[in-house]
């Protein structure tokens, strides 16, 4: 048997890391759990309030709006660009000289920065001057995003589609290479036609890459700030004002402390519950 | 099932093959007997996976025909030559229960669900998987899966060869016998041809009736596994199969007579018409010690447990001896005396007045 040798000198090394991780995560998180339980008044003047913030902004319709277009958002999102990109990597070469060609046209969108992209999609969709704008006005629909909420949400949703598509499209096609051609070769030997094999097996062995492109478009998307604030700033009127942005409008426009904060920790569980939920299926499938 | 016939078979990766060195497959003339067990033997790279994808259909050959019954399926795809085929690695389909994955081929044919069911419980009950049936194949042993493979060719009824691609690779060591012996089993019930790829001598000798030994796109014998092992064709088969392998010494012919090392040596074969390099061929089973002989020099000793296989220096080349219980073996300077019967005479690495 071996001795544990201790030591207590050991934690000296761990101090580095602890640090880092207080003054980037742990302190800033628990700011804003203190501002969420107290009422400020003035500069350096705190009332305790207990939970009523968090009642407040559960309460409130306008968290509720922005909740509601936020789901509805990451939910459209979501059902476009999944089967979107599973079905360009479908058709993408699996061998040759136009698979590193494919890969990077892929990569290009996910390599520009995304307060880029709302600046591109908002001269490009402009109704009077973008081309986009302009084309599908002169084939006769009347579409303006700075004044049509339905046009707006078109457009934040095309652009996000056409920025984060290649994400889904580069990690199934992961999944896609992954598979032994012995797999294609029994299926094609079994008289399986093609749905079978994308059923039986393609889909089954994308799984595990599809669940983390979920995710990762998940949390994304709900989180998504900078490309509907630089394209339409949340409108017109509150139309595209989803969660984050409704957040900084509180907590920088309004300078609500208080009930920013509540709405952080609120919006911030959320993701966090429902990235769990994922990681749990995730999990649980490997076992399975 | 079918009878195969390879008719003046050749393969190459190349777009625009030149001299020989660019076939895969060099020249290949074969007759596969109905209901035949057979094993495709040979080094890796011999062209063994090339030949095994030209009878599935995953691959067109460049030049040659494949007949099933005289019937030219050369251009056919794997499903109209009704094949089957069981890969290295175990293919399942791990969304399946192990019911649905063996009820695959027949339902993707369109076969009756009564009928399907049928089969289906007869085949597992055959392959020992009907207490698992329900089970969702993905969690299931290799042994096991690689089973449902070979239950996916098995349930069709109208399948004109199974082919089986180095099937137990990723088996353990202590249940490869068990499926091996299992396959041969299946053989003998459903009479149907089988062809079996492998490197493995051990698993080819078992398992088949007859092997085809390959070496770098050439076949190099065809036979059972006694004639492979007492009458090699080529010096490949004799080196290839056995442990150790044939033992091969360089000689020199005088009428029609080889000499090793300035010894007369007594061979099966006369050396008439042997041309090129000449060499002696004899099983370490079939060499003894003896008083006088070819003089040779004993290296080292290995101890397998059942016998002991002595190395030996013969005129510069390596000889092998397989000595029994009980027998001295000599220090240093010997004597080795070769059995005529099984002792042959090749040229050029071929069996003089072989078939070939």
């Amino acid at each position: 048997m071996a001795t544990k040798t201790h030591n207590e000198r050991a934690w000296l090394f761990v101090i580095p890391v602890v640090l880092l991780v207080a003054f980037n995560a742990v302190i800033p998180l628990m700011t804003v759990v203190n501002y969420s339980v107290q009422e400020s008044f003035s500069q350096g003047v705190w009332f305790w309030s207990g939970v009523e913030w968090f009642e407040d902004t559960l309460r409130s319709e306008r968290f509720q709006a922005a909740l509601g277009r936020q789901l509805l958002f990451t939910g459209i999102i979501l059902a476009i660009e999944i089967p979107l990109g599973i079905a360009i990597a479908l058709t993408m070469p699996k061998k040759g000289p136009w698979v590193p060609v494919c890969l990077v046209l892929m990569a290009l969108p996910l390599l520009i920065p995304w307060n880029v992209v709302g600046a591109m999609w908002n001269i490009f969709a402009l109704p009077d001057i973008g081309l986009l704008g302009y084309t599908v006005n002169a084939l006769g629909i009347d579409y303006d995003y700075t004044q049509q909420p339905i046009s707006a949400w078109v457009t934040v949703i095309a652009m996000d589609v056409w920025h984060w598509t290649s994400l889904v499209v580069l990690l199934s096609y992961a999944g896609l290479a992954s598979i032994p051609d012995a797999y294609y070769q029994a299926a094609k030997i079994d008289g399986a036609g093609r749905w079978a094999v994308f059923r039986h097996i393609e889909l089954p062995k994308m799984n595990r890459v599809l669940t983390i492109a979920i995710l990762l478009r998940f949390m994304d998307s709900f989180m998504i700030y900078t490309e509907p604030f630089v394209l339409t700033g949340g409108g017109p009127g509150n139309s595209t004002t989803f969660l984050s942005i409704d957040l900084v409008k509180k907590a920088l426009g309004e300078f609500d402390l208080g009930p920013a904060a509540a709405m952080s920790l609120i919006y911030f569980l959320i993701t966090l519950a429902v990235s769990w939920l994922f990681y749990t299926i995730m999990t649980r499938q490997e076992e399975g | 099932m079918a009878r195969i016939t390879l008719d003046t078979l050749r393969h190459s990766y190349m777009p625009n093959p030149e001299g020989p060195e660019d076939y895969a497959l060099k020249e290949i003339d074969l007759d596969w007997e109905d209901g035949g067990a057979y094993a495709l033997l040979g080094p890796s790279g011999c062209g063994k996976s090339t030949l095994l994808n030209i009878v599935s259909g995953l691959l067109t050959p460049s030049e040659g025909r494949i007949l099933f019954d005289g019937q030219d399926v050369t251009t056919l795809p794997p499903v109209q030559r009704n094949i089957a085929q069981v890969f290295q690695f175990p293919v399942i389909y791990d969304t399946m229960t192990v019911y649905d994955n063996l009820a695959f081929p027949l339902r993707n044919r369109g076969v009756a669900e009564t009928a399907v069911d049928a089969r289906v419980r007869e085949i597992a009950v055959m392959l020992e998987l009907d207490d698992m049936l329900g089970r969702r194949a993905a969690g299931l042993t290799p042994d096991a899966k690689q089973k449902i493979s070979m239950g996916r060719g098995l349930v069709r009824d109208d399948v004109n060869v199974i082919m089986f691609d180095e099937p137990l690779t990723v088996i353990d060591p202590h249940l490869k016998w068990k499926l091996r012996s299992k396959l041969k089993e299946l053989h003998h019930k459903v009479r149907a041809t089988m062809i079996y790829v492998t490197h493995d001598q051990t698993e080819a000798l078992t398992f088949a009736d007859k092997v085809v030994v390959m070496d770098d796109g050439v076949v190099v014998q065809i036979g059972t596994p006694v004639e492979l092992f007492e009458r090699p064709a080529h010096t490949f088969v004799g080196h290839f199969i056995g442990s150790p392998g044939m033992n091969i010494m360089p000689c020199t012919v005088d009428s029609g007579r080889a000499i090793v090392d300035s010894v007369p040596v007594a061979t099966d074969n006369s050396a008439d018409g042997a041309t090129g390099r000449t060499e002696v061929g004899v099983r370490p089973e079939f060499v003894a010690f003896a008083d006088t002989g070819v003089p040779a020099r004993v290296v080292r000793v290995a101890d397998t447990g059942r016998h002991r296989v002595v190395e030996a220096r013969v005129a510069g080349a390596k000889v092998h001896v397989v000595v029994g219980d009980g027998v001295s073996v000599p220090d240093g300077g010997a004597f080795l005396a070769f059995a005529p019967a099984m002792t042959r005479i090749y040229s050029d690495g071929w069996l003089v007045g072989g078939a070939h």
